[in-house]
């Protein structure tokens, strides 16, 4: 069964391209250029996966999960976006998307980018990657209830790091001698603490954006 | 009793009065027939005029209503008649006190300074207060603060000192008294026109700093973008040079509205500017990945140039679209890692000509202490990882 997408991009052009590109490899069962229109058609169509751009007016990508995010847990979002500065991606992440690709990406890429994210996994572009290595990087978590939210394991920063490298899920379980899905594990893992970590290189981004 | 009285406020009504319209205000504010109120200003002005004085400060002090008509007499012979009023209350209360010198310099600057207060609109009357009680401590910004107050001192220096010598030593108290008092008028009647000159310099100058950045970027937007676009048309028959164009274009115009434009000086601005130049020179994607970041030193800016040449090599030989490059700054050493997913190579079997890898990538690390290692497969891709010791 081919996995069920909902577009949203405020920009008709993008979305043609991106339906044209993906073809037969997903169904796309709809789309929308406002967060207002795809709350509506969202919850309507109840797609596997939404391709959410992080750009739009009236709030944005962000707007839409706020709005929708939890109270759909059958659905999963993946941010896209042309800025390559991975700070903007964090307030999505945090917001409970389950990755972050460039609109620069490949075809080929980006549907096993969906595919991935509709298995429950997550999925990282290099830049943030390197994102959560920088913010990751030394010892000034806050003090938090959790601290194991706070820290990487050091393989998590290996899988991390060959990310950053521009290795592929298949590349990395080869480099390290385990299998594809530990390697989804680890970073379903790191997803999860970039959500949840009271690390103030995040925080500092939510407190910025009013989170 | 009504429960709400409507608070009427007690105005001129230049409109229906002879002179200024006071005693009309007064008559309809107070219910009194009009008539009885002239009456009683003409008695109190005979009875050592007291009257007129009254009427003079009434005229100055009332406003006319808002929107109200204007007086029915034509402006020459309203502005005409209280200059007469005023200077006859002038000279009778002077008479009366008997310090003409004193008391007419004074009593003109309050006028003139009544006057100007009385015109002016509301939003002036508030930037006036505000500016008078900072302009004695105007701070080094306003240039303007400080020349007044620079030329107001002198002045008023100059002014002593002529007194002084001129004078004879008694007649200094009441001289002196009196040059204050008009350089007060005068700074009363010349002050609200400085604040306005001021409020307009400082509109012109944002204005004129927004045009210019609008100029800018228009100008920016010509240089690159259009041209850009003018060649993307061009080229249209070739998807890889019309892609290294978008691709170019697309860094300089991030570099402008996100400020990332390298400077120069750290490892993560001089990777990003090789991968730029490579991009640029080669017609492949270079996608850069800095974690952390250094000043440049002579061993970093070789790890560097060695980085470079791995890209040049992975846009030649690879047959790659794109290629990643990632470095972390450790502790005690960097890592710079370039890979691509093209063709791949035997590293063992590198031709003798290709002196790319060894000379400029192996042995230029090597020298400044570094290492480098080259892996690479046949058909999956190669990667050069240098590492250097900080």
């Amino acid at each position: 069964m081919t996995t069920t997408v909902f577009l949203v991009d405020d920009h008709a052009m993008f979305r043609a391209g991106v339906r044209a590109e993906l073809g037969d490899r997903v169904d796309v069962v709809g789309e929308a250029a406002s967060p207002a229109e795809a709350v509506g058609g969202i919850r309507r169509t109840k797609p596997q996966v939404v391709l959410l751009d992080v750009h739009m007016p009236e709030g944005g990508g962000l707007a839409v999960l706020r709005t929708i995010g939890s109270s759909m847990p059958e659905t999963r979002f993946l941010a896209l976006s042309v800025s390559d500065a991975a700070e903007d991606v964090i307030a999505l992440i945090r917001a409970g998307a389950r990755g972050y690709v460039t609109k620069t990406i490949s075809a080929q890429d980006l549907a096993a980018a969906i595919d991935r994210i509709a298995d429950g996994d997550a999925v990282f572009s290099p830049r943030l990657a390197g994102f959560v290595l920088d913010a990751f990087r030394d010892g000034h978590a806050a003090p938090s209830a959790e601290a194991e939210l706070d820290q990487l394991t050091p393989r998590e920063v290996e899988v991390m790091r060959l990310l950053a490298r521009g290795y592929a899920y298949k590349e990395i379980a080869a480099e390290l001698f385990i299998s594809i899905k530990t390697v989804e594990t680890h970073t379903s893992n790191v997803l999860r603490k970039l959500q949840l970590s009271s690390r103030h290189q995040l925080t500092r981004w939510a407190a910025d954006r009013n989170l | 009793m009504p429960s709400s009285l409507p608070v009427t406020r007690l105005v001129r009504r230049p409109d229906r009065g002879w002179l200024g319209g006071v005693a009309a205000g007064i008559a309809e504010h107070t219910g009194l027939p009009v008539r009885r109120v002239r009456v009683l200003f003409a008695a109190l002005t005979m009875a050592g005029g007291l009257g007129l004085a009254l009427y003079a400060t009434y005229w100055i002090v009332l406003p006319a209503p808002e929107g109200a008509r204007r007086a029915r007499m034509p402006r020459a012979l309203e502005v005409g008649l209280f200059v007469v009023v005023v200077a006859g209350a002038a000279a009778i209360l002077s008479t009366r006190f008997g310090f003409a010198g004193l008391f007419l310099p004074t009593l003109l600057s309050c006028l003139g300074g009544a006057v100007i207060w009385r015109q002016a609109t509301v939003p002036d009357r508030e930037l006036m207060l505000r500016r008078s009680r900072t302009s004695l401590g105007a701070p080094a910004s306003d240039r303007m603060g400080r020349a007044r107050l620079v030329l107001g001192t002198v002045l008023v220096l100059a002014g002593a000192a002529i007194v002084l010598r001129r004078a004879d030593v008694s007649a200094v108290g009441d001289g002196l008294l009196a040059m204050v008092v008009t350089i007060v008028g005068l700074v009363l009647v010349t002050g609200p026109w400085w604040i306005k000159l001021m409020g307009q310099l400082g509109a012109e100058r944002s204005e004129r700093i927004r045009s210019q950045e609008r100029a800018d970027i228009a100008a920016h937007l010509h240089d690159s973008v259009l041209q850009t676009l003018a060649l993307i048309q061009r080229n249209a028959e070739s998807p890889r040079e019309v892609a290294r164009l978008a691709r170019g274009q697309e860094r300089e115009l991030r570099g402008l509205l996100y400020g990332t434009r390298p400077t120069g000086g750290t490892l993560a601005d001089e990777l990003r500017r090789a991968a730029a130049e490579v991009e640029d020179a080669y017609a492949i994607q270079v996608d850069v990945v800095v974690v952390g970041d250094v000043p440049l030193d002579d061993a970093l800016a070789a790890a560097c140039a060695a980085a470079r040449e791995a890209m040049v090599n992975a846009a030649r030989h690879s047959g790659a679209a794109a290629a990643s490059v990632y470095a972390e700054v450790e502790d005690d050493a960097i890592s710079v890692f370039v890979k691509d997913r093209g063709v791949g190579f035997d590293p063992d079997q590198i031709a003798g000509d290709r002196q790319g890898v060894r000379g400029s990538i192996v042995a230029r690390v090597e020298r400044h202490g570094g290492e480098v290692t080259i892996r690479s497969t046949k058909g999956t891709g190669t990667e050069v990882a240098i590492r250097m010791k900080r």
